[in-house]
């Protein structure tokens, strides 16, 4: 220990003379520190090439083949030849083979089922939001019991979404519990309207806790003084929710929404068990998995790259639009919560 | 409160003070309704969940709200193969999918996360962004190239099958949260300790690896619970043989055909889901925080 000041004391009288050395160092450490993050970073990039890049590729090279040239005896792939925009043409025009696609195949569930993904996520997107603030801002008061009430919010969250599908197809059966409750006969997954709906409360239960959570993270960001202030001040409580709370949560709130959003995008596990995509309930997922389980690998390849797309252009025009910076706002946020 | 205080209080009540009063009365009334409506509506279909799995099969549809006919058939029929469903090998292909998948993502993304949240480099925000995207991705989207893939190479039915695919999120999910668990850290004390001649792989032992441990492990719990709740990957990538608990349960049959043997499933629902209650239960502190950490499910 009693050398221990020495080395200390020598770096501080070295100091003052080198203002430039100062800098020089600033710079060499930078860039050794470059080097060292990209040793650090490289295995991950490698590693989320193989197994995201890699397959979207082949995917998107797939997408332009024809699906005769898949040899149904070997199972091996031998080209097939190009197709063009075949593939494509066959989803979005509905185009089977020059003739326009007969409805109840597949290929003519195109624009239904990007109408029912869409419906799905604005429904539950704006319904989650919703009561997830309102559960948010009850969590955030102190009050006894309060433990209990973030535990049990954990709950719904911890639940597999495929067990969560089939408790609430159980709940929804003819006999359920949810008919002898409010006394109705509804054949639940039996036509369209029930069957979304029940799908939509299933993903209300399961994932509302999740945005409040998330709701509630910026809640408690915001400094307890400034609503005391804005109550001496005479604000009211209104006022205080429009003017105070909104704005200061609103980074949090939309990066909560887009996460949400593109997450309903690519749902599959509620409608899939609940329903089998009956009854205007196939989401875009659920017909890509039925392509490919009809052995059209090749223009199941077209539409997944559709979805992938679709998923891409909604994050891109809420960043655009709402002038969400997912990064900085996760990178800040992530300072700001140890408060 | 003491004497003096309350003393005070009951000689001036004014009329403010007492419409003041009352309204935080008031107020403290309407959050307790709140709360306790949101605790129902969280807890009563799990709990209806676990009714149902120790009822008598002949009382499936019984809306009796509490337990009633209580039997452990259903846990029996759960488990049995008579019937075709493998319970137990789907819950030991979950569990070590899931471990494996866990320890693959955190040997990259700890050092991954170090990077991004302790230097300075110039790629940062584009690799942050990279990750982001990555962890937005649609599973379906992996399926079916994988699909034709695995398929040549013979691999369905294996278990690098899911867990390859199964890294494409748990890796972006497990860097996410590790870096904002890191730049919480107080990194200060590793300079300390080395000026207290500690060398460097000692400060990175004795102080930093104690106080990176907790958010570690919570992110551990994070990427192997996304990675057992997994459900359109493994249901078609896997077969028998690696089939999960997701799969197992949506597939679950009875022995009587097009009956579904609710009791049976919601016992299996029970047995898959209690574990992961606990565990959350348990950890419900970290977990919250890693969650709202990395804002991603």
């Amino acid at each position: 220990m009693s050398t221990e000041p020495q080395p200390g004391a020598a770096a501080k009288t070295d100091r003052p003379g080198s203002g430039d050395d100062e800098k020089e160092i600033a710079h060499r450490k930078e860039a050794t520190q470059g080097r060292a993050a990209s040793l650090l970073i490289a295995p991950t990039t490698i590693v989320l090439s193989i197994v995201i890049l890699y397959p979207v590729v082949l995917a998107v090279i797939q997408s332009f083949q024809k699906d005769e040239g898949l040899d149904k005896a070997t199972g091996l792939f031998v080209a097939g030849g190009s197709a063009g925009l075949a593939n494509y043409k066959h989803w979005i025009l509905q185009q089977c083979g020059g003739v326009s696609c007969p409805p109840g195949t597949l290929g003519a569930q195109f624009w239904s089922s990007i109408g029912t993904t869409f419906f799905f996520t604005v429904a539950t997107v704006i319904l989650e939001t919703a009561i997830g603030f309102g559960m948010a801002v009850i969590m955030a008061r102190t009050f006894r019991g309060r433990g209990l009430l973030r535990a049990s919010v954990l709950v719904p969250w911890a639940i597999p979404t495929a067990v969560t599908a089939k408790l609430w197809f159980f709940i929804f059966a003819f006999e359920g519990i949810a008919n002898k409750t409010f006394g109705t006969s509804i054949l639940w997954t039996g036509s369209a309207g029930p069957a979304r709906a029940g799908i939509i409360i299933a993903d209300v239960w399961k994932t509302t806790p999740f945005m409040a959570l998330l709701i509630l993270a910026g809640l408690q960001i915001i400094p307890e003084d400034i609503y005391e202030a804005a109550k001496v001040d005479g604000v009211t409580a209104w006022q205080r929710f429009t003017q105070i709370t909104l704005p200061l949560v609103k980074p949090a709130l939309l990066v909560a929404i887009l996460f949400r959003t593109l997450d309903a995008l690519r749902m599959y596990d509620l409608p899939q068990i609940m329903t089998g995509g009956a009854n205007n309930t196939t989401t875009l997922s659920i017909l890509v998995v039925q392509e490919i389980r009809s052995g059209k690998y090749n223009s199941a390849s077209a539409l997944s790259t559709i979805t992938f797309i679709v998923i891409f252009l909604v994050a891109l025009i809420f960043v655009k639009f709402l002038g969400i910076n997912a990064v900085e706002t996760t990178t800040v946020s992530g300072k700001g919560k140890a408060k | 409160m003491s004497t003096a205080t309350a003393a005070q209080d009951t000689k001036p009540e004014s009329h403010a003070h007492v419409r003041a009063r009352n309204r935080k009365r008031w107020e403290s009334a309407r959050t307790y309704v709140f709360a306790a409506l949101i605790v129902f509506w969280c807890l009563l279909p799990a709990y209806w969940m676990v009714v149902t799995a120790f009822r008598d099969v002949g009382f499936t549809y019984d809306a009796t709200p509490f337990f009633s006919h209580v039997t452990l058939d259903n846990f029996r029929a759960a488990f049995s193969t008579a019937t075709g469903n493998h319970l137990t090998r789907a819950l030991v292909n979950s569990l070590i999918v899931g471990v494996i998948t866990t320890i693959i993502s955190l040997l990259f993304g700890i050092f991954t996360s170090y990077a991004l949240a302790r230097l300075n480099f110039r790629a940062k925000f584009l690799v942050m962004g990279f990750i982001l995207a990555a962890s937005m991705f649609p599973g379906v989207a992996l399926v079916t190239p994988l699909f034709q893939l695995f398929t040549n190479l013979n691999w369905i039915g294996t278990y690098q099958a899911l867990i390859i695919p199964y890294i494409s999120f748990a890796l972006p999910l497990t860097i996410y949260i590790l870096v904002s668990f890191f730049r919480e850290m107080p990194w200060e004390l590793e300079e300390s300790a080395r000026i207290d001649g500690c060398t460097k792989a000692q400060a990175f032992r004795k102080i930093i690896m104690p106080l990176a441990a907790p958010g570690v492990f919570t992110t551990a719990i994070l990427a192997f619970i996304s990675s057992w709740n997994e459900f359109l990957i493994a249901s078609q990538l896997s077969n028998q043989q690696t089939q999960t608990v997701t799969v197992a349960i949506a597939s679950f049959t009875g022995s009587q055909p097009h009956q579904e043997p609710y009791t049976a499933v919601m016992a299996a629902a029970t047995i898959v889901t209690i574990p992961l209650v606990i565990m959350v239960l348990v950890f419900q502190r970290q977990i919250v925080a890693g969650l709202t950490a990395g804002a991603v499910k």
